[in-house]
């Protein structure tokens, strides 16, 4: 399909470090928007970003020592106290408020963007030390994604225009 | 000349960017794509799309809270 596909020539890496629901988003957004626009992208996934392969997608977000989140409820913004965040079911309900909005405002789902990225030819490199470290295996991952450490990243980055950390 | 309609309404950054390229890609050299969406950001982002992919936005225009775009396929 990329052999088709009109490319600019430009090519972007980003580098996937976290994998809570809101976190998961700015990387997939850039990457499959940066395809879209015939850029050659490279994810490099790695530590908490990691379990972003993984075919069973869990992403929960917590407000937890994040008093930036404040969700639209009501009419005004609403932020969860510390105190109350540290509760069972905390992390559960503001998850569940978030897919809500997600869902509501017509927002892509990280598993509808992951496809489109993989669609879109998107390289995938998974960290092979987060893999060892954390204890994942390859067949829990989606088909896809090669495995690399930071030679893999470094030298794709030293050929691209835009590098990212995220 | 045949006009290709894909309907974004309701949609949110990125997915109308991404639902155009991919319908783009069975649309003639020289033939249009409109783009219809409710998505304010959509606006600059097309205009940027268009502007990187060598595509010529024919028009970018509002009527109520929908947003139309013509885009020439070039590339």
């Amino acid at each position: 399909m990329s052999s088709v596909e009109p490319s600019n020539g430009k090519s972007m890496t980003i580098i996937v470090t976290k994998g809570t629901l809101d976190w998961a988003y700015p990387p997939f957004i850039l990457a499959t928007t940066a395809a879209a626009m015939g850029v050659d992208v490279t994810m490099f996934f790695t530590f908490y970003g990691l379990p972003l392969l993984l075919k069973r997608l869990d992403l929960e977000v917590t407000p937890l020592g994040n008093p930036a989140m404040k969700l639209p409820m009501m009419g005004v913004h609403m932020a969860m106290p510390n105190l109350v965040g540290m509760l069972p079911g905390a992390t559960a309900g503001a998850t569940t408020m978030m897919k809500n909005l997600i869902k509501k405002k017509g927002v892509a789902s990280i598993e509808e963007l992951r496809q489109a990225a993989i669609d879109s030819d998107v390289k995938m490199i998974a960290c092979q030390m987060t893999m060892d470290l954390f204890e994942y295996k390859l067949e829990d991952m989606i088909e896809g994604p090669t495995l690399g450490g930071a030679a893999t990243w470094v030298e794709n980055a030293l050929k691209s225009d835009v590098n990212l950390y995220i | 000349m045949s006009e290709h309609v894909l309907d974004a309404k309701g949609l949110n950054c990125p997915l109308p960017i991404i639902k155009a390229k991919k319908m783009l890609k069975d649309v003639p050299t020289g033939e249009m794509l409109r783009v219809l969406a409710t998505d304010p950001g959509s606006v600059a982002d097309f205009a940027a799309f268009c502007r990187t992919t060598g595509n010529e936005l024919v028009e970018s225009k509002q009527d109520g809270t929908t947003y139309s775009f013509l885009i020439k396929r070039l590339s």
